[in-house]
């Protein structure tokens, strides 16, 4: 019984031997290495430094990229890691895709050979640990509204400007930073340790607990000539990084809420009420069911955008469906499932409520429900509504 | 320089039930499986003492077509070739017909220094296997490390027993199997699944071993088992409500129990 509410249309004949295998292998290092401990992380809003060299060892860090001690694996396999971390928590997950999705996929897609030999190896060994700076206090869903400049100046550059919301950046060694300059948007590989580079934790999150965001400041950031990112300009060099991001995301999404629906099933079953186990109510079924039919649904809609993906035909607005539908309703799902556990269901002894809040932040960033929906809008009608 | 074989065993899964077959021995074909989880501790303990010097390790499994999982399994973390003996006189068999199975592939492996296993398999839960193929092999035998150093030829390890903790050596060719307080063993890395895929497998027959169907299998052991009979499931606890008195009616649980 219990196999075919995990699977109920038996997804996993869909999937190879291969990518099965590596499923398991992030199972297990969720279920011993993160789930035991992630209630306390996110109480004492800790991030887990001391696993990221064992993420680094399993394969983790920029999993989906070739080459530079990456592991290779296909969109479909980084999908399936991406759900299982998030099982765990948002918070594991988002510091695999900020360091493989974002700051490392920047470096592989438009960095010189210098650039890739200096930083990859050591990120994908989790050796060193790397940021993304693109979205600034008044520049969000608007990015080409930002505020951070690049200017020449002889042979350097010449960095100022502030990021916000930029995961890792505390701990970083290394960070992209996404700046104006007199020819369009560049990227710039900016040691964290440059003179005039501070990043601060921001504090006070009801969200995303286990991992770090942050406030950057740049003030007269110098950097070398060959800081730059060489092949890219304009905004389609951070985007072409988010929709990497953006493709973990709706796996990921899938991940918490399947967690929270097994937390909520196990409860059901166990809770009594008016002499029965509460599984017994039809209302308590309905939801269960609920949450079934969209989590197949999801990790359908998953499946289908990595088969693309690994196929090279993918396109941007359908990464916008799966990660606008998906988050979605595994918010949904996450908050229906701490229903199932009442009261109990807001303390961090259950993991529902955790995942919802935590989905607050991914339904965030990474594009909004609202920039998804008017993507696709403008798909559909041919209409730009923004 | 060590060459290490490592004995893994295809084992039900625990969370799965536990089915018995006609002969009213485990059924380890209908059943969802795994590499028994007391055999990672010997394969990761052979991989530390192969990457501290060199050598291979080489992994042997006896069992149906599935057991091949537990080899591969191995392979994944990181285990450099496997041998699978395959062979359907082998069913049934008891824990002397199994060492005698593995003594034998083993001596067709010939080139090894080590032959390292777990404490115990998670389905039969014996202990027997090391010291009866140690007895086979005429070698010494090192078993339960929780401990194991390696100078030269000669290994020592650390035995924690109940009453005393030993430290015991031995040299040259030996058997050893190590307990689950060993080390820490490691995940097959995502480089570890596809290289095992290249990793070489050979499936030995019992007829490759020398070996005689009489000699095996369920009309060859030595004991037998005559019945099974599910244990029943745990009844729920019994709740007191506290209603003032809840510390007498602990109390007195106990003392109908003869616990105070």
């Amino acid at each position: 019984m219990s196999t075919s509410a995990d699977d109920y249309l038996d997804l996993d004949t869909l999937l190879s031997p291969d990518e099965i295998a590596l499923r398991a292998t992030v199972r297990a290092f969720v279920d011993e290495r993160i789930k035991p401990h992630v209630a306390q992380w996110f109480e004492e809003a800790h991030f887990p430094r001391h696993l990221v060299k064992e993420m680094g060892d399993l394969g983790l860090l920029g999993m989906h990229l070739t080459g530079y001690g990456c592991a290779g694996r296909s969109s479909v396999e980084y999908g399936l890691a991406a759900m299982e971390l998030e099982a765990g928590d948002s918070g594991i997950r988002t510091f695999v895709s900020v360091q493989g999705s974002l700051a490392m996929s920047a470096i592989h897609k438009f960095g010189s050979e210098e650039q890739k030999q200096t930083w990859l190896p050591g990120m994908a060994a989790g050796d060193l640990i790397g940021c993304f700076g693109l979205t600034e206090p008044g520049a969000g869903s608007d990015p080409a509204s930002m505020a951070t400049r690049a200017v020449r100046d002889g042979d350097e550059w010449v960095l100022d400007g502030s990021k916000r919301w930029i995961g890792l950046a505390s701990i970083a060694d290394v960070a992209v930073i996404w700046a104006q300059t007199d020819e369009g948007i560049r990227g710039f590989v900016v040691p964290t340790q440059s003179e005039g580079f501070t990043a601060t934790p921001i504090t006070g999150k009801l969200s995303m607990r286990t991992s770090i965001q942050c406030d950057i400041t740049l003030s007269g950031v110098r950097l070398p000539a060959d800081a730059v990112l060489p092949d890219v300009k304009g905004l389609k060099g951070p985007f072409s990084c988010l929709n990497e991001a953006r493709y973990g995301i709706m796996w990921g999404a899938m991940g918490a809420a399947r967690d929270a629906y097994e937390a909520a099933l196990a409860y059901a079953l166990e809770r009594r009420q008016f002499d029965v186990p509460i599984a017994s109510f039809q209302l308590t079924q309905a939801k269960l069911v609920d949450m079934v039919l969209e989590i197949q649904k999801g990790q359908l809609v998953a499946l289908q955008t990595g088969r693309l993906k690994d196929a090279g035909t993918l396109r941007p607005e359908q990464i916008s469906f799966g990660k606008l539908n998906n988050v979605r309703e595994a918010i949904e799902i996450c908050r229906q499932a701490r229903t199932v556990i009442g009261g109990n269901g807001v303390t961090l002894d259950h993991s529902p409520l955790r995942h919802a809040n935590n989905l607050e932040s991914v339904r965030t960033y990474e594009g909004t429900d609202e920039v998804h929906t008017l993507i696709m809008g403008r798909i559909l009608t041919g209409i730009s509504a923004f | 320089m060590a060459n290490i074989v490592v004995l893994v065993k295809y084992v039900p899964d625990a969370t799965g039930d536990r089915t018995f077959t006609s002969d009213n021995t485990v059924d380890r074909v209908g059943v969802d499986g795994l590499l028994s989880e007391l055999d990672e501790y010997a394969v990761e303990e052979a991989l530390k003492v192969v990457e501290a010097g060199d050598g291979e390790v080489t992994v042997l499994t006896v069992g149906p077509e599935q057991a091949a999982d537990a080899v591969r399994k191995a392979l994944q973390i990181g285990a450099h070739k496997g041998v699978h003996v395959l062979d359907d006189a082998i069913a049934g068999s008891d824990a002397a017909a199994t060492s005698l199975v593995l003594a034998k592939a083993i001596e067709k492996i010939a080139d090894y220094d080590i032959v390292m296993t777990g404490l115990a398999s998670t389905d039969g839960a014996m202990s027997v296997v090391p010291a009866m193929l140690a007895e086979r092999l005429g070698l010494p035998q090192l078993t339960f490390a929780s401990e194991l150093t390696i100078e030269g030829d000669t290994i020592r390890i650390r035995r924690d027993g109940d009453a005393a903790t030993e430290t015991i050596e031995a040299s040259g060719k030996m058997v050893v199997s190590v307990t689950d307080q060993i080390n820490e063993p490691r995940y097959p890395s995502f480089k570890g699944i596809m290289a095992a895929k290249k990793k070489p497998v050979e499936t030995w027959s019992i007829a490759d071993l020398g070996i005689e169907a009489s000699q095996v299998g369920t009309a060859a052991a030595w004991t037998k088992v005559l019945s099974f009979e599910p244990r029943p499931p745990r009844t729920a606890g019994e709740i007191v409500t506290d209603e003032g008195d809840g510390g007498t009616k602990l109390a007195e649980y106990l003392a109908s129990k003869k616990f105070v």
